[in-house]
């Protein structure tokens, strides 16, 4: 199998103007999510490189093959990072090779910190790709605001490459905060322990990160709290949040350790639990307070379903028997098959059914894109 | 400021139309008077005046529907408005158009405190969608500075920002869902109380597309529990370029103040005249303001104010008290009227990357200079979106062109330095003919697309947001 592997935007651009059929885009092949796809692999690899970096700005732009190792490491170095917490999908997928940023912001990933910075998306300034007709268009810029024009920066977000060939990205990043901590509440049954997310993230101690899993890294019910800032910022919270927990019944241990703190999240984030398996494994996100609910109706069909919860409860990760259809469970929100065989992807779509008139949208969108239908075919339905 | 010639034939048929409207509208929701359409004439963007064909005030999303699909099938133009305070002459009518107002949808629909939103009719004023939380502590994070006045309709159209996104985001990022009623008539959801849809994200594509793709009648926002306090310093700087070098060395020691505003020389003087709010006399002024517990605060100011010293400050003010904070906000928050008294001005709204503050500061003053037209500088500095406003008289002829041409000067510089047009204000039809200057045309033609698909007969709002001669062939082929 031949790869095409351009060097630069202009033969990226090249290439998708002749090309003959379908094509499969790749960034680091890491995220093997989607229906799947037929067509020749289109590498964005050797679109690397950090083009741009201004730390008093909190401004970096990349090429879209750059390794996020890479710009982790080029942000460390300023004791900078990306905000919005990317995960990092091999151990779940069981896929291998680099990720890219490009990948991260096609499929607009984002972890635990999502509830207090946005989503990869809202960090998001700029974007220039290559459509359907080989024609290289941008859209925003590398500044903060920025509404001029239609926000196609969003739009591209999350399209999976169905519109276009992501070549460059600007992103807003983050400083690294001097202290964080995790408050850990151990014991909490599903309804208590999102009710306690609740009142985290309703109180104005800045949350960070709330996740609860039934089963946690020690084998117990754990729901963890992030706090980040200025150490004696962090001390104030912790204490604080001690005493919003008082009454919650559960056994309340303050994690300082930043290696342990980070560690903890990573499982989080990377959904730790779920690796490995050889179940289907779905994302759900909802309206926080009706997850408990819904997991336990699922549980009276499949006692054994694995669960954790992120987000505060809006995110749950479930891993099931596989072939189960979890939209037939009725719930308001979306539901994404992230780990499937081949032909569980095919049979139950991967992402969530659009209501009639908004998928009429998305087709007549992809047909002005991409007006050939070369781009990732199958993969978004 | 040109505008497409009327459809005629859209104007003859006024009274057939307006029978239309009636027979779906309560008899006051329609208006059709020559002398009441003229309060519709024109939105914050003052300079430019048409009265509509008509008015609608619907009230429910099933009306704004109804009027809607009369419009699609008599290929009627509708310019939608919530309050009309755009800045950039968004909802700025033209004589074949009808005027969709959103005024009357201002209930608050769901409030879910422990899921943390709000569901309200966008016709709600920004300010009382906070009003509604309060007395639970909590908030809307957007601040524009019309919030008394401006609805979330043209919030979520604009994608608004104010002074406190630096930290908490603009529209586009508090924004969970909307009910949408399509040109056509459909109504759509998108979104809701839960985060990130799969498929498309168009929800971010619909949030600043400038009441070109739909008709917002209902929003869920993501609201926030009040910090437990708030506190400014003051610091005066006998020089831009030191003062922007403190901006970005307060965001880079990892800091985030929740507003970081900007006022040079001119604003300073001019507000001081006005509003005698102490400030210093120097050359640059910025106001940082920190949040969180007394100790949190008090933390965050040390090291803001450590860095301060580092630049030589002529001026270094802590606000000790709530009296002192509303003295040290009182000059930034009337230095638009503290202008408006010296003269007639207009307010820009570029945006640059932080890094070229000084420079761009610089060329602006050479150019206020060659145009013989003073300019006062009030941003928000911690995000680069800048505020010159531009002196002149508009009785005087001549004045206004000049200041128009200055102002797209400075718009083009902001582009040539890496930044854009419009940071919060929109583009409507005040930067329009700028967009060339920003965008490739198939940067344009991409995005002209996209309205292709929600709007094919390019009836919404159609004569803002692109150059006239780009969308031509477009409107034209509508007719």
């Amino acid at each position: 199998m031949t790869i095409m592997k351009p060097e630069n935007e202009a033969a990226l651009a090249e290439m998708v103007k002749t090309a003959q059929g379908p094509i499969r885009i790749f960034g680091g092949g890491t995220r093997d999510i989607g229906g799947p796809t037929e067509g020749e692999v289109l590498s964005v690899a050797g679109l690397s490189g950090v083009s741009l970096y201004e730390p008093g700005a909190l401004t970096l732009v990349a090429q879209a093959g750059t390794p996020v190792a890479e710009i982790e490491s080029v942000l460390a170095a300023e004791s900078q990072r990306l905000a919005f917490e990317p995960m990092d999908h091999r151990a779940l997928l069981g896929t291998s090779g680099t990720p890219t940023i490009g990948g991260v912001v096609a499929a607009n990933v984002s972890g635990p910190r999502r509830i207090q910075v946005g989503a990869c998306r809202d960090s998001l300034l700029g974007v220039r790709f290559v459509d359907g007709q080989g024609r290289i268009l941008k859209n925003g810029g590398r500044v903060m605001k920025n509404v001029t024009g239609y926000d196609l920066v969003k739009l591209m977000a999350g399209s999976w490459g169905t519109l276009g060939v992501l070549s460059e990205v600007s992103l807003k990043v983050q400083a690294v905060p001097e202290a964080s901590a995790c408050v850990l509440l151990y014991g909490l049954e599903e309804t208590a322990a999102v009710d306690a997310m609740s009142a985290a993230l309703g109180s104005p101690y800045d949350i960070s990160g709330a996740a609860h899993a039934p089963i946690g890294i020690d084998g117990h019910s754990a729901t963890m709290i992030r706090i980040e800032g200025l150490e004696a910022s962090v001390a104030y919270r912790v204490e604080k949040l001690k005493a919003l927990f008082a009454g919650a019944g559960a056994e309340i241990h303050v994690e300082r350790a930043p290696q342990n703190v980070a560690a903890g999240w990573s499982w989080v984030r990377d959904v730790a639990l779920m690796q490995g398996g050889s179940g289907d494994v779905w994302r759900l996100s909802v309206k926080p307070s009706d997850a408990p609910g819904l997991v336990a109706r699922l549980r009276e069909e499949h006692p054994d379903i694995k669960v954790l919860y992120d987000w505060g409860g809006g995110l749950v990760w479930i891993e099931t028997p596989a072939g189960r259809d979890l939209r037939t469970t009725g719930f308001a929100g979306h539901a994404t098959l992230i780990r499937a065989s081949e032909e569980t992807r095919r049979t139950l779509r991967t992402f969530h059914p659009e209501p009639t008139p908004i998928a009429a949208i998305t087709k007549g969108l992809r047909a002005r894109f991409d007006p050939r239908g070369i781009f990732n075919p199958g993969l978004m339905g | 400021m040109e505008m497409p010639v009327p459809d005629q034939s859209v104007i003859d048929r006024k009274a057939h139309i307006v029978a239309q409207l009636r027979a779906v509208l309560p008899a006051d929701a329609v208006i059709d008077d020559e002398a009441e359409t003229r309060a519709y004439e024109c939105d914050a963007l003052t300079a430019y005046r048409c009265p509509p064909l008509a008015a609608v005030l619907p009230s429910s999303t099933e009306e704004v529907s109804a009027v809607l699909k009369i419009c699609h099938r008599e290929g009627v133009p509708v310019v939608p408005r919530g309050a009309g305070t755009s800045l950039a002459g968004g909802a700025l009518p033209t004589a074949d158009s009808v005027i969709l107002g959103v005024a009357r949808m201002n209930e608050v629909l769901e409030t879910d405190y422990d899921n943390r939103f709000i569901r309200v009719q966008t016709g709600r004023t920004n300010l009382s969608v906070s009003g509604a939380v309060e007395e639970n502590d909590f908030f809307y994070a957007p601040d524009p500075s019309s919030q008394l006045a401006c609805a979330i309709a043209g919030n979520i159209a604009m994608n608004s920002g104010g002074a406190h996104c630096l930290k908490y985001g603009v529209t586009t990022n508090n924004l969970m869902g909307v009910t949408m009623v399509m040109m056509d008539g459909e109504i759509v959801e998108i979104g809701g109380a839960h985060l990130d849809s799969g498929g498309l994200d168009l929800l971010g594509l619909i949030c600043g597309s400038e009441g070109q793709l739909g008709v917002v009648t209902e929003a869920t926002l993501r609201i926030l529990r009040k910090p437990e306090g708030a506190r400014p310093v003051l610091m005066g700087f006998d020089n831009n370029e030191v003062a922007g070098q403190c901006v970005s060395d307060i965001i880079k020691a990892g800091i985030l103040p929740v507003a970081i505003e900007f006022m040079d020389r001119p604003c300073i003087r001019a507000t001081e005249a006005f509003a005698g709010a102490g400030y210093p006399d120097c050359e640059a002024l910025l106001i940082v303001e920190v949040e969180g517990s007394e100790e949190e605060i008090a933390a965050q100011l040390d090291r803001i104010i450590a860095i301060a010293r580092t630049h030589n400050p002529v001026e270094l003010r802590e606000s000790a008290s709530a009296e002192e904070s509303a003295k040290i906000w009182l000059g930034r928050k009337s230095a638009f009227g503290a202008m408006g008294q010296i003269n007639d001005y207009m307010c820009l709204d570029g945006t640059i990357p932080v890094s070229q503050l000084p420079f761009v500061l610089r060329r602006i003053g050479e150019m206020s200079k060659e145009y013989g037209l003073d300019v006062g500088n009030v941003f928000h500095a911690g995000d680069g979106n800048m505020h010159p406003l531009i002196l002149f008289d508009a009785n005087k002829p001549g004045d206004l062109e000049l200041c128009e041409a200055f102002g797209a000067d400075i718009l083009k510089l902001c582009v040539e330095v890496g930044g854009c047009l419009t940071g919060e204000h929109g583009v409507g039809i005040e930067k329009r003919d700028l967009m060339v200057d920003q965008y490739a045309p198939e940067d344009l033609e991409i995005q002209m697309a996209v309205k292709d698909i929600f709007d094919p007969k390019w009836l919404l709002n159609p004569a803002k947001v692109f150059p006239l001669a780009s969308s031509d062939t477009r409107r034209m082929a509508a007719e």
